[in-house]
């Protein structure tokens, strides 16, 4: 066993040496990678330890802040009714219009890469301009007004569907379908230009090879053929949808308002805000953003290990 | 007698119009029907909201209220895009004074980036040194990383920096954006090799293989870079970190008018949102076959 340790230790030293060595044959390498690691460094990784270490202490910017141990985290878990249900709400929508967003994102870039060029080029700006419109969500608020003035209340009346308006972003009832579906809306973001164009590249001869091989129908062939050649575009799809999925807050404040009527719409991200922005509780809020990361990483993990499966 | 007939019957086949005949031999024609119908249906709802954005901007004032609602407008008219330049002019920092914040922003926040991130892209992707890879992969984890979840920090960050209220406070942490290296990368590996050998063997250094062989050839990742640069930086409204009015942005001050008095200037808020997603939009239909060219390499490997 010792001499195990010794030779593991032996043979460390030996590559970092090794390392080393080369890192000083490659300074022009570090210096090119210097100015973006520096920025990369103060406004990404740091803050994010720095929000782990704020999240065990009490901070409210004016003060020091003050060590307390795991009181933010026991207070957030056991007595926040509010971040309860706020973890609720986000999970809720989370994991209906992630997978949702996602499945979509990847069947529309699949079916408009049979289309021609040129149809499949407009194909592509209609289908990507809702996220390009991000600041348009407001028009929603509009659309989905609560009295008769609101265009579904008036086009469901006509219908004969309802006869008494619906209060679409004040009862609570309805207030998580009506984001789900604006949040599906706006959904087809970078990971679906990522998809667009790996479809474009993906093997022509595989396809071939496939109709040889006997694959019956563009299902078969899905499944078998394109989506194994997608899976690096899939990985990083997946990466863009969590975090959105999760970080969701924008589309849920503008329409239900913040906060929304009994909380209704109160995601984790509103709740940082809340206690960030509002509150000046920066120890707490950052125990929030902390939560909220470890989430994201665990979920990140398994859609990983579940898309390396795919096609086997 | 069947050798002649065969000939015929492929022939027949042959002059079937172009939409008739299979690209593909194993697809059914009701599948491409009802997947067509699917596609159109959908597209018609994604692009309904945005239409009646337009519409409803070029709307005058006594059809923004009928009642019942109508979709489209009965008397298109340009009053509430010149009521909202004349409430821009009735603001105490001028109208152009926050274009040029977010032209400025946008400008320098996109160029600074593309420079930065090239560069560590070039030897990320070209150069097999020590900690390149962790470095990267750090990078692809970054990009998990929501602007909320870093904001308190960062407040704190800028604020012993003293970037807090100058521009700068956008401008820097726009250079290192993860998504923009984390592209440029995955498209610069699709670079041939030889091209950099060749320049090696022709005595160029690391500084003039990244000037005259890998920037030029990368044209494409730029314009994905801009777009992506420029909307984040175009729809930044910048209310935590910079507080003199005259310093916001132009995103901001649209907001602000409709945020104020919403019933009232219902139509200015439609006017608003369109001129805040005509410049993205725009800028995305020029560019959009480049864009598609750098995300074929966007994906992640593991």
């Amino acid at each position: 066993m010792k001499e195990y340790f010794q030779k593991l230790f032996i043979m460390r030293k030996h590559n970092f040496q090794v390392a080393l060595k080369q890192a000083r044959k490659m300074k022009m390498c570090y210096l090119f990678l210097l100015p973006f690691a520096l920025i990369f460094f103060t406004f990404t990784i740091l803050p994010v330890f720095t929000s782990i270490f704020l999240s065990f202490t009490y901070y409210n910017v004016l003060e020091p802040p003050r060590f307390t141990g795991l009181t933010n985290y026991f207070s957030l878990l056991l007595d926040d009714e509010i971040f309860i249900k706020a973890v609720k709400n986000t999970f809720v929508l989370a994991i209906i219009t992630g997978p949702v967003g996602y499945i979509m994102s990847f069947l529309f870039a699949w079916l408009i890469n049979e289309l021609p060029r040129w149809i499949r080029t407009i194909a592509v700006i209609v289908f990507y301009a809702p996220s390009l419109a991000g600041n348009v969500v407001f028009i929603f608020a509009i659309l989905f007004r609560g009295d008769v003035y609101g265009y579904v209340n008036q086009w469901l009346i006509e219908l004969g569907i309802i006869d008494t308006p619906i209060l679409w972003l004040i009862n609570p009832q309805y207030m998580l379908p009506v984001c789900m579906g604006v949040i599906l809306w706006s959904s087809l973001g970078t990971g679906f230009l990522s998809f667009v164009a790996g479809l474009q590249g993906v093997d022509p001869s595989l396809h071939e090879a496939g109709y040889v091989d006997g694959i019956k129908n563009r299902w078969q062939e899905l499944y078998y053929i394109t989506l194994p050649s997608m899976r690096p575009m899939l990985m990083f799809g997946a990466v863009m949808s969590i975090t959105t999925s999760f970080g969701v807050h924008d589309i849920t404040a503008a329409l239900c308002g913040n906060p929304s009527t009994d909380y209704a719409a109160h995601t984790i991200v509103t709740h940082l805000i809340d206690y960030g922005s509002t509150r000046y509780e920066m120890g707490y809020a950052s125990a929030v953003a902390t939560l909220l990361f470890l989430v994201m990483i665990l979920c990140n993990k398994f859609v990983q290990s579940l898309l390396r499966r795919l096609g086997t | 007698m069947s050798k002649k007939e065969k000939v015929k019957k492929v022939k027949v086949y042959k002059k079937k119009p172009k939409f008739l005949r299979r690209r593909k031999p194993n697809r059914s024609r009701g599948g491409d029907f009802f997947l067509s119908i699917f596609l159109t249906l959908m597209a018609l709802i994604m692009v309904a909201p945005l239409v009646f954005a337009i519409s409803s901007s070029l709307k005058p004032l006594d059809e923004l209220f009928i009642f019942p609602p109508k979709f489209f407008a009965k008397n298109p008219s340009m009053d509430n895009f010149s009521d909202l330049f004349v409430t821009m002019g009735k603001s105490w920092v001028t109208f152009p004074r926050y274009v040029f914040n977010t032209v400025f922003l946008t400008f320098v926040g996109t160029l600074g980036h593309i420079i930065v991130a090239s560069m560590a892209a070039f030897v990320l992707a070209k150069y097999d040194f020590p900690g390149g890879k962790g470095f990267f992969r750090l990078v692809t984890v970054a990009l998990m990383f929501n602007g909320y979840v870093t904001a308190i920090p960062n407040y704190v960050i800028m604020n012993k920096l003293g970037m807090i209220d100058t521009y700068w406070a956008i401008i820097i942490p726009a250079f290192g954006a993860p998504l923009g290296l984390f592209l440029m990368k995955q498209f610069m590996e699709g670079l041939p090799g030889a091209l950099i050998e060749a320049a090696k063997i022709d005595g160029a250094k690391e500084w003039g293989i990244f000037l005259h062989i890998v920037m030029p050839n990368v044209k494409p990742a730029w314009l994905t870079v801009i777009i992506f640069t420029v909307q984040a930086l175009w729809n930044n409204g910048a209310t935590t970190v910079i507080y003199s009015e005259e310093k916001k942005t132009l995103s901001f001050a649209l907001r602000q008018i409709t945020s104020g008095n919403a019933i009232a200037r219902t139509g200015q808020a439609y006017a608003v949102s369109i001129v805040l997603m005509i410049v993205p939009i725009f800028i995305f239909i020029l560019s959009q076959s480049q864009i598609l060219e750098t995300m074929a390499s966007s994906g992640l490997k593991d």
